[in-house]
Parts: C-alpha cells; structure tokens; sequence
C-alpha cells in the first residue's frame, strides 16, 4: 500500500497538469461544429483558423514583436553586461540594482508607469509603445544570462587576444562574442518568450492599431470561444516546445 | 658579451595601495632563459604583466632593445606570452589558435599555413592542427599555447608558470622540451616560477624576488651555493644554519666557533670583527656524518631517515636541539649504508664547503612568511 501511494500521487499530479494539454490538441483536431462533441479528425478548425484574418494578423503582429523585442534587449542587455563585467565606473552598483528592480516589480506597476510615461511624452500607442514596453521587461533576464557567462569567463583569454596583436575591438570580435554566443542565444530566446506571452504590460501599452495574439484570445473569451482557439493553442505549444528544444540543444552543445 | 634586450628601470606598482614592486630594476639579456623565483605575492606575475603591456607601471620605464614600450598597449609589443592556463580559444581548433597572431599580423594565407604547419610540428602536434582544445590533454594544450606564441617569432617569450598544472612526469618532460625550444629558436624566455628546482635546472641566470624586490641575480649555482641572504638560502633548497661566533679574524681567513668547535673557515666578503655573531650556512649533502667515536664534529642522533633512491636523507637532532638535515650519497663499497633510529652521531663538514651570512635584523620574520614546503 505504502509502495502504492506515491504512485498513485504522482499519476494524480500528472493527469491534472497533461490531460487539459492533451485534450486540447485532441480536439483541434475535431470535425464537430460544437467544440463538446466528437466528430471524427479533421483540419477544419485549422483551416478555419487560417481563414480568420483578424487572428492571423495578430499572430504575426506578436511574432514580429517578440522577433524585434528579443533581438534589441539583446543588444542593449549584452553591450550592458559586458560594461559591468569589465569597467569600473560611476553608478555601477545604482545601474545592477535598477535592473534587478525592473524583474522584481509587478507587472502592473511596470504597465501604469509606462503608460503614463508614454501618454506623458505623446507616443502614440502602437508598435513602437509595444517594443520599448518588451524591450524593458526583457532587458534583465538578457543581462542577467550574460552576466552569468561571462563570470566564469577565462580573463586571461581576452589578454592572450591582445597579447596576439589584436585590438581591443577585434578581441571582442573574434573572442569575446563567439565565447558568450550561446549565453546571447539565451538570453534571445528568453526574450523572445516572455515577448510572446506578455498579457499585461501589453494590455495597458498597446493600440487599436497593433493587435497582438495574447490580447486577441483574451477579447475572443468576452465573446465567446471557438474551438479555433484548440488549433491556436496546438500550433503555439508545438512553436514552444520547438523553441525549447532549440535552446536546450545550444546549452548543450556549448557544454561540450 | 650579451647585449641587453630588455631593460627595466626603477618599476613600482601599486594595487589598491599595496605596493607590490618597489623601485625594481632588472637587465634581461639577449638569448638568455632567465627565470623570476619567488613565493607567491612576491611580485614575480605582476612584473611579467608589466612586461607584456596587461598593466602599466606607476613609475619607472620599460627598454626594449632602445624602444621604450612603457605606455605601449600589448598588441604593439614585440614579445608573447604563455599563460598560466594556457588561454586557448576554446571555439577554436588548435590550427586557427595558433593562426591568430599571423591573421591579426595579415600575413598571406599560404605564409599562414605553412608557419602554422612548422610549428605544429616543431611542438609534435601536426596530426592535432583541427582539434578543438577541450579535446587536448593538459600536455597537448601546454604545446599549442607555446606554438601560438612563438609561431609569430618574437624577440621575448613571457612564460606565467606554464608548467604549474602538469602531473610531475610531464612536468619534466615539458621542462626538457622548453629548453630545447628554447635553444633552437634562440628567443629570450623569460620564465615565472615558485618552484626553485624547476628554475636551477632550467635556467641561465635566476632573479629571486620578494617583496617586489630583487633579492639576488644571478646564475642557478651562484643562487644556490652564495646565497646573498637569509631568505635566498632557505628559499632556494634545503639549508642548515648553524649560529657561530667570530674568534678571531686572519688575513685569509677566520677562526668561527661553532657549537664550541674553533673552524678555521675562508674569510667572507662582508666586513668581521671578533666577537661577531654570524650564520654559518650547510646544505644537506655538504654535512659529514661521522663515527659517534670520532673527536671532530657535533655529537647528536638520528631521529628520521628517507631512502630516496639515490641518496639517504637524514634529521640529525644535536645535543642543543638543533635540527641539522644531512643528504648523503650511496657508497659503491657499502650499498646497505644505512642508520637507525636512535642511532648516536657526530656530525661534521669539509672546511670551504660552508657559506657564511651575516646577522640580519629579524631574520625569524621570512621565515614565518615562508612556510618549509614551498
């Protein structure tokens, strides 16, 4: 019985998290017209889907922001890193608790600031509201990813660069960058998944201009919810599962 | 006569206000393997940085061979270093490692690879040229660093105790390798280490350096037998000090009472008096173990003995407790020479053996700095 017992529990545990899972993309696959029933396989939701211009230009609109976001808190969080790793300077300390306030704060906070910065300044609210809204709450976890890397970095590595006759920026070039790429690569697709599925900075920050996906099913649920949203939620979890796969690969290979 | 190929003159340095080198001048000839020996914080890794342009002194100025390199930045400097750790790129294979300096130099590509080849094999890894470095054993690394660093020819070769992290065997191999490197290409090593047998065997003339400063220059056997201080000779082998006392003082020579035995001895370079205390100091293989029956020499026992293959290592504890460390050679008419514990002695030396020291102040101060396993 005690032998039993944890099984039992774990099986529990893992019906409760998977079977919502598992039903969902069971039923995306559903040729029924109500989403309770069973009637047979079928792409009918997924071409249904396809055929929802709304929803698709949403998709992409979220796609293009994730992709864009992403790709500028890397930059700016890996030049960041690079600058507290290697200089002393005024502010330092000032500059890597601000960031750590950033992670830390609610989202909600982080979302009326914003808004009320924008609305301050006159920005119209759209995709450029959007991507400075992404890129602040990205920067610290590409910050922090960097900063990780290169404390256990080899200092001795950029010297023997120089040591070589290479400039402090060939250094950089040749050394310093392809040492840290996976910890770039990351810290991108981190970036990249909190942009995807960022609700509530978003909600405040975005305009009837810039729809994007998480604020399109959010609108859909007021509504009502078609069984669309199983073929939406398919595509997004094998996206994901595909993203993570991706990264674990790069750990891996960046190990060896 | 060597020219000077770098000269450094009057170079401090300070790290937070710690002073680590003081006012230190130093001549390192042309061709030569000079080898900078101290105790850990004695300065020796901060002088070879300031030498290979990774920090710049607060004072003083660095020569080389007329050109003053003082304010140069690394990359502008004639000279290459080997590092502790080797420093490999780990992204890159052992031939774009060694490539590195000849590509930041743009040479053609056919100058590279062959350069490159020749090196490989000069360093016997022309078989390895496209693997990566986590795939080398430590030796193997050890090699590339040294082919990177002398593929672009320099006129210096800086070495940060290349051989630290080798298992003892290939430690000795590698020392033997880097001397016949050294040889055929003729560069100037200079050479950091806090192993002193590993600087006496490989090197034309050792700096003994602490505290930033140059204890003594000179080659490998004036270091160990005319040690110029106290700290030289305990830190540069196995030392006996034995207390004596000016007896009286001749033209040639002196009479020293030791441990109430009267030794005529050479006279010392440094000025005597009578009534003069000084060190009179033995290395373990100058010490005669005598016959407890013989009427010269010191009576004591024997409290340790280590065979060591070639030689048998005794402690020998005086009457007044002084420890005496004797090192003696096996005799081919007595190959069962042996003692035991106990066992009483008189111990004694060959007069001119001996190297007199003057009183220094304070001499137990480097002793505690300096633990007897270094």
């Amino acid at each position: 019985m005690s032998r039993w017992l944890p099984r039992i529990y774990l099986t529990l545990v893992y019906i409760l998290i998977y079977v919502p899972i598992v039903v969902l993309v069971v039923f995306s696959f559903n040729e029924s017209r109500t989403g309770y029933s069973w009637g047979g396989l079928g792409l009918r939701w997924y071409e249904s889907l396809f055929d929802n211009r709304a929803m698709v230009g949403a998709m992409w609109n979220s796609l293009w922001l994730a992709l864009s976001a992403a790709t500028v808190s890397t930059v700016i969080g890996a030049l960041t890193a690079l600058a507290l790793h290697r200089y002393r300077f005024r502010g330092k300390k000032l500059l890597n608790g601000m960031l750590f306030v950033v992670m830390m704060s609610p989202e909600i906070v982080l979302a009326i600031s914003l808004l009320a910065l924008f609305l301050l300044v006159g920005l119209q609210l759209g995709y450029v509201s959007l991507l400075l809204a992404h890129v602040t709450f990205c920067l610290p976890f590409v910050v922090i990813t960097v900063m990780a890397r290169l404390s256990g970095f080899d200092e001795s590595l950029p010297e023997a660069a120089r040591d070589l006759g290479a400039s402090d920026f060939t250094m950089t070039r040749t050394v310093l960058i392809p040492v840290i790429m996976p910890a770039l690569l990351a810290g991108w697709l981190l970036g990249f998944t909190l942009s995807l599925d960022d609700v509530v900075v978003s909600t405040f920050v975005s305009g009837p201009g810039y729809e994007i996906l998480p604020l399109r099913i959010y609108s859909m649920v007021r509504v009502g919810l078609k069984p669309e949203v199983n073929a939406l939620g398919t595509l997004l979890l094998v996206f994901s599962l595909v993203m993570l796969m991706l990264s674990q690969w790069i750990l891996i290979r960046s190990k060896r | 006569m060597k020219q000077t190929l770098l000269s450094l003159s009057n170079l401090s340095k300070q790290f937070s206000g710690k002073t680590v080198l003081d006012g230190l001048d130093l001549e390192i000839l042309d061709g030569e393997f000079i080898t900078l020996l101290g105790p850990s914080g004695c300065g020796k890794t901060t002088l070879l940085r300031l030498m290979a342009g990774f920090e710049h002194p607060d004072k003083g100025s660095i020569t080389l061979a007329g050109q003053d390199l003082t304010h140069t930045t690394p990359e502008n400097r004639p000279l290459n270093t080997v590092f502790q750790h080797y420093a490999l790129f780990p992204h890159m294979s052992v031939f774009d490692n060694v490539a590195y300096g000849l590509k930041m130099e743009k040479r053609p590509k056919g100058e590279i690879r062959q350069r490159v080849e020749d090196v490989l094999a000069m360093v016997q890894l022309q078989d390895f040229a496209q693997r990566k470095p986590h795939q080398l054993s430590g030796g193997q690394q050890q090699r590339v660093a040294i082919a990177r660093a002398v593929v672009k020819r320099p006129r210096l070769l800086l070495l940060d105790e290349p051989l630290s992290a080798l298992d003892f065997k290939l430690r000795r191999t590698m020392q033997v390798e880097l001397k016949r490197l050294q040889r055929e290409l003729g560069i100037t090593f200079v050479f950091v280490t806090h192993d002193q047998e590993e600087a006496l065997s490989m090197s034309d003339r050792v700096v003994v350096l602490k505290d930033g400063l140059v204890q003594q220059l000179g080659t490998p056997r004036e270091v160990y037998e005319r040690p110029a201080n106290l700290f030289t000779a305990r830190f540069v082998g196995e030392t006996n000090f034995f207390p004596g006392t000016v007896d009286s003082v001749h033209d040639g020579s002196i009479t020293v009472d030791v441990f109430g035995l009267k030794r005529t001895l050479r006279r010392p370079d440094f000025p005597v008096r009578e009534g003069q205390k000084l060190h009179v100091l033995l290395r373990p293989e100058d010490i005669r173990v005598l016959d407890p029956a013989d009427e010269h020499g010191v009576a004591g026992k024997i409290v340790e003995r280590n065979y060591k293959g070639s030689t048998l290592d005794s402690v020998i504890h005086l009457t007044d407790g002084t420890e005496v460390l004797a090192s003696e050679f096996f005799d081919e008419d007595d190959p069962a020479f042996d003692y035991r514990l106990g066992e009483p002695v008189k111990v004694s030396w060959v007069d001119g053996w001996e190297w007199l020291l003057p009183e220094e102040v304070a001499p137990e101060q480097s002793e505690e700095e300096f633990p007897a396993d270094a």
